[in-house]
């Protein structure tokens, strides 16, 4: 033990340079010589150096303290803090509120849609063109009273039953089938049909397809007689935007038409069933024919975009072929026959009206 | 011209030749002139203030002991060195703590540093470990190490502050203090 003592002493001595130079002679010449001797000074250095070291650092981490102590941290974090805008500190403070409030907004204003009907689309937007006689025959006594006040001796005519709908057909075989829009026949308890000098023929639906929107009518009256050859053919491929497009109907007691461009090969979204023509249309077209400036038919009127102006939709003329196609044969009472010779294609748009106006009817469906 | 060098964030050189003059006043004046820097850093990267006190006098005590080792070199402002070596061990300390959310908001330009801190935790380990063994020495050991090897007091004085008879006496407890100490220190795993 005083042994280990007298020589940490003296390693000591020697590392602080206390020696004389002679007992460094021979400590060096004892080093050299005792490996082990050599190995203690070694260690010993190194673990008082680390001692020092560790002083050292204690007493720079005391001064730093120290340092610090003296700074007002405080102040400086509030001046060194980023405030966020005071949306983004509103959010942090009440966010589980404003999405409580935001979901029952969403929900109340999603619920108001449904319930008002608005996301309901086509019904708003799309409108079928038959027309509903009421408010018209309406109007109609109300502007009668008023003439009749003014003057009370015209003689009032015969009211008539004008039907509770109205549409337009046209003739796809002269032996009396006429093609119309199922939703102007649909739930009807008797269809009849007004050619244009007047005569009215009580007909039979025969067949319909409601996914196309066509419906086929048989004119049953005994005192119908067969028309002449049809004077158009039906189209039987895709007409091209662009095409001077026509149609003629009955939204009131004469025929109007209704003209423009067929504006796109797709109907209401997108519908691929349907063409988009650009037509001012009115209630009472639907049914109608749709033509293009040679005289063949392209499609049958179906309805029209109520938001936009001069949006209207055609069913295409494939869909009707495959509709004759389709109806089973025990239905028919006579072949239909709709290849007609085409007369229309070198006449101007008056002469091609004056020969279709006796080929489209106007419908009329009465019920309950 | 000392009034106005004895204020203020002192030059880079300044604070080299401060550091290495031991200047109290240099060491001063350099904490306070980036400290704010490293709170803005820290304090709005999901820290708080005492985060950036310990990152921030972790990196002054890497830079004064590459200093005082003389193997530092400034390649760039020492603005700009400090930032960069307090933005890493910031960054660890986030990654470590799982706070690190992928982005971090930066007030200074930086450099990207090699990383010190590994030479560095070497040393505080065996820092901690000199500071525990040294806790459980217990007194008069300690403070007699102390005075003896940190604060270079002579034999003569430990003697006389702590009545041995003799400084042989005192020698021997010394002595036995450092072999005590040598083993709780090299115990420790």
């Amino acid at each position: 033990m005083s042994e280990n003592n007298q020589l940490t002493e003296t390693i000591e001595r020697y590392l602080n340079g206390e020696m004389t130079r002679a007992e460094r002679a021979s400590f060096e010449k004892l080093r050299s010589e005792d490996a082990e001797v050599n190995a203690q000074v070694a260690e010993h250095r190194h673990f008082t150096n680390l001692i020092k070291q560790y002083g050292e650092r204690l007493e720079l981490e005391k001064r730093l303290d120290a340092i610090h102590d003296e700074i007002d941290v405080h102040a400086l974090e509030d001046e060194m803090m980023i405030h966020p805008s005071w949306v983004v500190r509103m959010w942090r403070n009440h966010h589980s509120k404003i999405s409580v409030a935001a979901s029952i907004a969403i929900f109340a204003v999603l619920s108001t849609l449904f319930f008002t009907g608005y996301l309901s689309n086509r019904e708003l937007n799309y409108s079928q063109l038959k027309g509903e006689i009421n408010q018209i025959k309406n109007k109609t006594a109300q502007l009668n009273t008023q003439v009749n006040q003014l003057a009370p001796n015209t003689p009032r005519s015969a009211v008539m039953n004008p039907g509770n709908f109205r549409g337009t057909g046209f003739a796809i075989s002269s032996n009396g089938y006429i093609v119309t829009d199922n939703h102007v026949i649909q739930r009807a308890d008797s269809v009849y049909v007004q050619s244009n000098d007047g005569k009215s023929y009580k007909t039979k639906v025969v067949y319909t397809e409601p996914q196309n929107d066509i419906a086929i009518l048989e004119i049953v009256d005994p005192s119908f007689k067969a028309l002449p050859a049809l004077p158009y053919t039906f189209k039987k491929g895709e007409t091209d935007l662009g095409e001077n497009v026509f149609t003629i109907g009955y939204p009131k007691d004469n025929i109007v038409l209704g003209s423009g461009l067929l504006t796109s090969a797709t109907g209401y979204r997108g519908d691929t069933t349907q063409y988009q023509i650009s037509a001012l249309l009115d209630y009472g077209h639907s049914g109608g024919p749709l033509l293009d400036s040679k005289g063949n038919i392209v499609g049958i009127i179906n309805g029209k975009q109520t938001r936009v102006e001069g949006a209207a939709f055609a069913v295409k003329t494939s869909y009707l072929l495959k509709a004759i196609k389709d109806i089973p044969s025990d239905s028919l009472s006579k072949p239909i026959n709709i290849n007609g010779k085409n007369i229309l294609a070198g006449l101007g748009r008056t002469q091609q009206i004056k020969k279709l106006e006796n080929y489209v009817f106007m419908v009329r469906v009465y019920n309950q | 011209m000392s009034n106005e060098t004895n204020s203020g964030v002192p030059t880079d050189s300044e604070v080299i030749l401060g550091i290495l003059n031991n200047s109290e006043s240099v060491l001063k004046r350099l904490y306070i002139a980036y400290f704010p820097m490293v709170l803005q850093l820290v304090i709005n990267n999901n820290g708080d203030s005492d985060d950036a006190k310990d990152i921030y006098q972790e990196a002054i005590i890497v830079l004064y002991n590459k200093v005082k080792t003389g193997d530092f070199e400034l390649s760039s402002k020492l603005k700009t060195y400090i930032y960069s070596i307090c933005r890493r061990l910031w960054l660890k300390r986030l990654s470590q703590m799982n706070r690190y959310g992928g982005d971090i908001k930066d007030f200074q330009e930086y450099l990207v540093v090699d990383d010190e801190s590994e030479k560095n935790n070497e040393r505080d380990i065996q820092f901690n470990k000199m500071g525990s063994a040294l806790q459980q020495l217990g007194e008069p050991c300690k403070t007699i190490i102390e005075h003896f090897y940190i604060n270079n007091k002579s034999m003569q004085e430990i003697c006389d502050e702590f009545g041995y008879t003799n400084a042989d006496n005192a020698k021997t407890q010394k002595y036995k203090c450092l072999q005590r100490l040598k083993k709780l220190f090299f115990q420790q795993k």
